[in-house]
């Protein structure tokens, strides 16, 4: 369907012999909005940086339109960066901003004049040109970043966490933003963040990441609704994730019972992780419930109220927009498509540690 | 006061205003000694050169009265020698600014792009001659080149010249002595600007197409400048104002306007025309520092050792 524009092959990445990448695979298409989603320290900036050329890759090989670019310097490289704290140029106007890649390169002052206006118009800071950019907010700062990279006409903007710096309700607005920047420009943006919201918001790919490899790469509905392990089940959204036995396909014990899902291809009685979304988990009298517990506590939070329950061998927690009485017996209840069920990974130490 | 506990942040921080409050009136105090310190030493001297270079007084007489007589001298255009030692001494001084800017500005450069570790050693051997005395410091370099010191000798010896090159008592000579007791004071604020600017600054004109010269000239150097503004007020003002450079490297024949005020405090005894000379350099170097200080105000950019 779509053509591949960036790939990685086997790329490793090693700093003062630490590893922070481990041999990852990686493809990229044109025009695509990809996240690389983790923690801080996963390997998600290295592997942008690996892409926008300001490290080399300790082994393994970086592919842009099919040719090999390990040794291609950032400024031959058609990827540009907006950087994490901007990284605008104090000394230069707004215009004097956009225009420096342009500059650069000697363009004519006619299509330079032309390229800013057009650049400050794609991200809504037409009139700006004159501001000195610390008189911006950290919005129109931003702004100011995205357009400068993209006057230069790159195929593809790697962005370090851009919005980190911005507050919630500008974070929101920058993210449908974003978006239709992308959209307009028509080119590739490679978006690097921590935040999992921001991550099922914009992109079409998101590539979940921890300890320097890649734990899964899919859509925002795959990844939120598909979590591979329990690490990407307790990233993307709250969990709850408890130990069980898959006995047969489609046949699992936890929580002292036995539950009918939609998963096969186990071994006979294997131990695996069961992941269910807090919002998946039905409160109901107890007589009617699947399984049950004791109210533990209750707290508001704004959409719906966070509910915990414990049912002796696990704590549940549940979203629901209906209150219950902390001390009261409480019976829960599950549609089978909504139990996940996982193999025992690494992640789960990863989950322990924590 | 506590309607609302939305905000813990907002409370802590006003709560940290209010014990900055306390001592701010107690640093008050702490600058009390500085203030008569500078009313002493400070305010009550140039009030004196002031008054010494308007009025005149005859100490057998006791008459005592307003004059121009002494700035008249100065601005004596039949005559004009002492315009001329004035000029003498600020084109040295220029001269002097230029080349420690030229020299100044590579070290601090590559002493800002040295790992911790080695810039910590390096700037620490910048620093160490200033340890030794200004004086002795200067001392030294006359038995390094008089006609019989060691650099001639040296040269005689390996044969490069057969006779003693005339080093001492030039121009070069106090340029150079110049250059050498405060390309410091050039190269640290310089190095200062450049160790704060932010790395992502050069990347992301590096991303943005730039080789690393047109990065230098088109972020590096502008975004330095306060350094060197503050570099070149660091080095002018002593360049103009020395007298042990030129008396002890420039000796009788290079007099600048130093020695020349100097001389008539110690020397001739004539209080009146060396209040009048000081208070001239006075305004010049006033008026340097409002030009850079005019120019470093554009420049936005943070930094620098002064102002």
């Amino acid at each position: 369907m779509a053509k591949e524009l960036i790939r990685l092959e086997k790329v490793s990445m090693a700093y003062d012999g630490e590893e922070v990448l481990k041999s990852i695979d990686l493809t990229i298409n044109d025009k695509e909005f990809l996240t690389l989603l983790g923690p801080s320290g996963c390997g998600k900036t290295t592997t942008l940086r690996i892409i926008g050329g300001f490290e080399t890759p300790k082994s393994g090989n970086v592919y842009f339109d099919g040719v090999r670019i390990n040794d291609v310097p950032p400024y031959k490289r058609r990827v540009n960066t907006v950087f994490q704290r901007y990284a605008l140029f104090p000394h230069l106007n707004v215009a004097e901003n956009v225009a420096f890649g342009l500059r650069v390169a000697k363009r004519p002052k006619k299509e330079i004049n032309e390229r800013v206006s057009e650049m400050l118009a794609l991200v809504g800071l037409r009139g700006y040109e004159h501001r000195d950019v610390s008189q911006l907010s950290g919005g129109q700062q931003q702004r100011v970043a995205i357009a400068r990279a993209l006057a230069v006409g790159p195929e593809v903007l790697l962005l370090d966490e851009p919005l980190g710096a911005l507050d919630l309700k500008l974070r929101k607005d920058m993210q449908t933003e974003l978006k239709r920047i992308q959209q307009q420009a028509g080119i590739t943006f490679i978006y690097v963040t921590h935040d999992q919201e921001e991550a099922l918001t914009m992109s079409d790919t998101v590539v979940v990441m921890n300890e320097g490899t890649i734990q899964q790469i899919g859509t925002p509905i795959d990844i939120y609704n598909e979590p591979q392990n329990a690490f990407v089940a307790d990233f993307i959204g709250e969990s709850n994730i408890v130990d069980g036995v898959m006995h047969h396909d489609f046949d699992v014990s936890f929580a002292g019972g036995r539950f009918v899902c939609v998963d096969k291809g186990f071994a006979k009685d294997e131990p695996v992780d069961v992941v269910i979304r807090p919002e998946d988990i039905d409160c109901v009298p107890e007589s009617e419930g699947m399984w049950s517990g004791t109210v533990e506590s209750i707290v508001f939070k704004g959409v719906h109220y966070e509910i915990l329950v414990d049912s002796g061998d696990a704590r549940w927690m549940i979203h629901s927009t209906d209150p219950q009485t902390p001390g009261s017996r409480v019976g829960m209840k599950i549609t089978p498509d909504d139990i996940h069920i996982m193999h025992k990974s690494d992640a789960k130490v990863w989950e322990e540690e924590k | 006061m506590s309607r609302r506990r939305l905000n813990p942040e907002a409370e802590a921080a006003s709560a940290r205003a209010k014990m900055h409050k306390k001592p701010k009136f107690r640093l008050s105090f702490v600058a009390l000694p500085y203030c008569v310190y500078a009313l002493i030493f400070v305010v009550v001297p140039m009030v004196l050169v002031l008054v010494y270079s308007f009025f005149y007084h005859y100490e057998n007489g006791g008459s005592f009265g307003f004059t121009w007589e002494f700035f008249a001298r100065f601005f004596n255009f039949s005559d004009p020698v002492y315009m001329q030692v004035l000029w003498r001494s600020v084109w040295i001084a220029l001269v002097s600014t230029l080349i420690c800017l030229v020299i100044g500005y590579p070290m601090a450069y590559i002493l800002s792009r040295m790992k911790p570790r080695i810039r910590g050693i390096v700037s620490f051997l910048f620093v160490l001659p200033m340890w030794m005395n200004f004086l002795l410091r200067t001392y030294a370099w006359m038995t390094i080149l008089e006609n019989t010191g060691i650099l001639n000798t040296a040269l005689q010896a390996i044969g490069l010249t057969d006779k003693p090159i005339q080093f001492m008592y030039s121009t070069g000579s106090v340029i150079f002595g110049n250059v050498y007791n405060f390309l410091p004071f050039m190269i640290l604020p310089i190095y200062n600007t450049l160790i704060k600017l932010d790395g992502s600054m050069v990347e992301a004109s590096g991303d943005l197409g730039a080789s690393f010269g047109q990065t230098f000239r088109r972020v590096i150097f502008p975004l330095s400048l306060p350094g060197v503004s503050s570099g070149i007020m660091m080095t002018f003002m002593p360049a103009l104002t020395t007298f042990i450079v030129s008396r002890l490297l420039g000796g009788s024949k290079i007099s600048l306007i130093g020695d020349t005020i100097e001389k008539q405090f110690l020397s001739t005894g004539d209080y009146g025309f060396g209040s009048a000379l000081s208070v001239i350099l006075m305004v010049l170097t006033l008026l340097a520092m409002a030009v850079m200080g005019k120019y470093e105000k554009e420049q936005s950019a943070t930094g620098g050792l002064l102002m």
